[in-house]
């Protein structure tokens, strides 16, 4: 392994720029260096340690005698083929390591970065650099006519390894698509995870996600239009923790497909008729998805002791838009003080 | 279509038809019978649509016998390629040129759907004018019903209107059979497997949708081409609003855990 000491390039980054791994963001050393992103990683890969230490670039020579202690102390834990296997290559690592230990050190590398890499995105320093990476177009644009060419944010269907590969989230139809290249095929999902597609909705709301592409020639009606709201004129209009101009502008009324025969629709009664139209479909007013707003309206004499919710239909939305305001709309600084923790 | 000026003596003095079908780039296109070309019913109007209209007809059928310069030989290829277009739009509806689209299809040949959740459910090429130099071709998915860029820019620089807007409905009214069984699944944004409210409201808001189309049809005893579609609209919803708090209890247990590691930093 010694003989690496002379490529000049991380792994990290020439693992990034290898051809598939386009969607990657390149994870900072401290990131990893830090035990607590790390927790629970050591079980699910194997050859744990010199798949970090490989990740990190570190001299094996350097921290040799730490590393054989270490082995042995997992030697008591477990005795499991791998394992045994990985003790013997330390014991031999100074002379020289086999080929095969190389090729499967490099592949638990692999996942062992994929894995980093699901927490690191979703973290603050990782989000932004995929932020970056999305407003550059990298991960590609919806392949729906009517989302015109929107860019799409990489995600998983699952957190474990091994269930699926990586799909591209469209923001303005929420849906997911198939990578239009085979080469994305090989990339596990996992590597993304369920999260961060969302994670990133809540974290730059201002993004204007309809952005890209061919200019909107007809569908100007759609979210822009009511994004003027009489009681907050200094503000965009919000719908349930969302700008409303941000949720699914590819879809609703002008943005759907309509089936036709020689200009005449197809009947929803014909048997070919169309049945997936709710599928792309939204509310013509936005509003009426605000449900709280709208349980006020038909409720007025009801109060809510618990919420502190009184009057106005509106207002009620009013307090908690205040209060998220001074930590610039992002979750992360709002999740632990937030309701889901308390 | 680039080494055309090359190879022009023995393509256009025969089988003009297969070398387009088969070049590259012209993926989407079915053979025209020369029985359908020559019929000069199925051309009516086109003469005013095709520079060279009879130049290019007898290129398209074989039959070209002008002497002229290069230049010349590239308009009436250019027009000839049109007119192919045009027809074909036609053709592709008649009898003849479903079943053979319908073949097409069948080996997908127009590609498949990306959405995730059609799990690779084959397109039809469409137009969404049936006006050439509009709009260039699209590809409907039946599936979910909704339209798609072509991956390869050699395709989405073709025509719309050589497919025509009615030809991908028609072959689902022509041939029932090959209708999909539609589904309810669906992406769900999640952030540490708890759905986020703005996208969910919507969601909500469209099963309400889908549910109300669902009644209107069962009222009238149409079938809604559901996959479920014995079953009642109600105890089905009810399944699967458990099946989703299920689905959030378990996330909730994994989020925890990946939650912590990921706040901090």
């Amino acid at each position: 392994m010694s003989s690496s000491s002379g490529t000049p390039e991380s792994w990290i980054s020439s693992f990034c720029s290898l051809l598939g791994h386009e969607y990657f963001a390149e994870i900072s050393e401290d990131f990893i260096e830090d035990d607590f992103n790390l927790t629970g990683l050591q079980t699910q890969v194997a050859m744990y340690k010199e798949a970090l230490e490989m990740i990190l670039d570190v001299e094996p020579e350097e921290d040799d005698e730490e590393e054989e202690d270490e082995e042995e102390e997992e030697g008591d834990e477990s005795i499991e083929g791998e394992e045994r296997s990985s003790r013997r290559a330390a014991a031999e690592r100074r002379h020289h390591r086999m080929a095969s230990d190389l090729s499967i050190i490099e592949s638990s590398a692999e996942m062992l970065y994929g894995l980093i890499h699901q927490r690191f995105i979703c973290s603050r320093a990782g989000i932004q650099q995929m932020s970056e990476k999305y407003e550059l177009t990298h991960f590609g644009v919806c392949p729906r006519t009517n989302c015109e060419s929107t860019r799409t944010l990489p995600v998983g269907l699952s957190d474990v390894p091994g269930e699926d590969t990586v799909k591209l989230f469209c923001p303005s139809c929420l849906d997911v698509y198939v990578p239009p290249n085979s080469r994305f095929q090989t990339v596990d999902g996992a590597f993304f995870g369920r999260t961060f597609g969302a994670l990133f909705l809540l974290t730059f709301p201002e993004y204007d996600i309809s952005k890209k592409g061919a200019e909107v020639l007809s569908g100007n009606h759609g979210p822009r239009a009511v994004a003027s709201h009489p009681t907050d004129t200094d503000d965009k209009e919000k719908i349930n923790g969302m700008n409303a101009s941000n949720l699914a502008p590819g879809l609703g009324k002008g943005k759907m497909y309509e089936p036709k025969i020689y200009g005449f629709k197809v009947s929803e009664r014909a048997r070919s008729g169309p049945r997936m139209g709710w599928l792309r479909n939204r509310p013509s007013d936005i509003r009426e998805l605000d449900e709280a707003a709208l349980y006020h309206v038909e409720h007025p004499d009801e109060t809510d002791d618990d919420m502190s919710m009184n009057g106005v239909p509106t207002q009620p939305r009013q307090p908690t838009k205040k209060s998220r305001r001074p930590n610039g709309g992002s979750p992360m600084s709002i999740e632990p003080n937030g309701d889901a923790f308390t | 279509m680039d080494d055309f000026n090359s190879e022009t003596d023995s393509d256009y003095t025969s089988y003009w038809r297969d070398w387009f079908i088969s070049s590259r780039g012209n993926e989407y296109f079915c053979e025209i019978d020369e029985d359908y070309l020559t019929d000069r019913f199925n051309l009516t109007g086109l003469n005013t649509e095709v520079q060279y209209y009879q130049y290019a007809l007898d290129l398209v059928t074989d039959v070209f016998d002008l002497d002229c310069d290069d230049e010349m030989r590239e308009t009436i290829e250019k027009s000839a390629r049109h007119l192919y277009g045009l027809v074909h739009a036609r053709y592709i509806v008649t009898t003849r040129g479903l079943a053979k689209m319908l073949e097409k299809y069948k080996k997908a040949d127009f590609g498949k759907c990306p959405r995730v959740m059609c799990k690779s459910h084959p397109l039809l090429p469409m137009g969404q004018s049936d006006n050439p130099n509009v709009k260039a071709v699209k590809l409907y998915c039946a599936k979910c019903e909704d339209i798609y860029n072509p991956k390869s820019s050699r395709h989405s620089a073709i025509d719309g209107a050589y497919f025509g807007t009615s030809f991908h409905n028609i072959i689902f009214q022509v041939y029932p059979a090959l209708i999909p069984t539609k589904a309810y699944d669906r992406y769900v944004p999640r952030i540490y497997g708890f759905r986020v409210h703005a996208p969910a409201t919507l969601i909500r808001w469209q099963h309400g949708q889908r549910d109300d189309m669902r009644k209107r049809l069962r009222k009238l005893e149409i079938e809604s081409g559901f996959k479920d579609d014995e079953e009642e609209v109600e105890p089905e919803d009810s399944e699967e609003e458990e099946e989703e708090e299920e689905g959030e209890m378990d996330a909730l247990e994994n989020g925890e855990m990946d939650g912590g590691g990921n706040n901090q930093v």
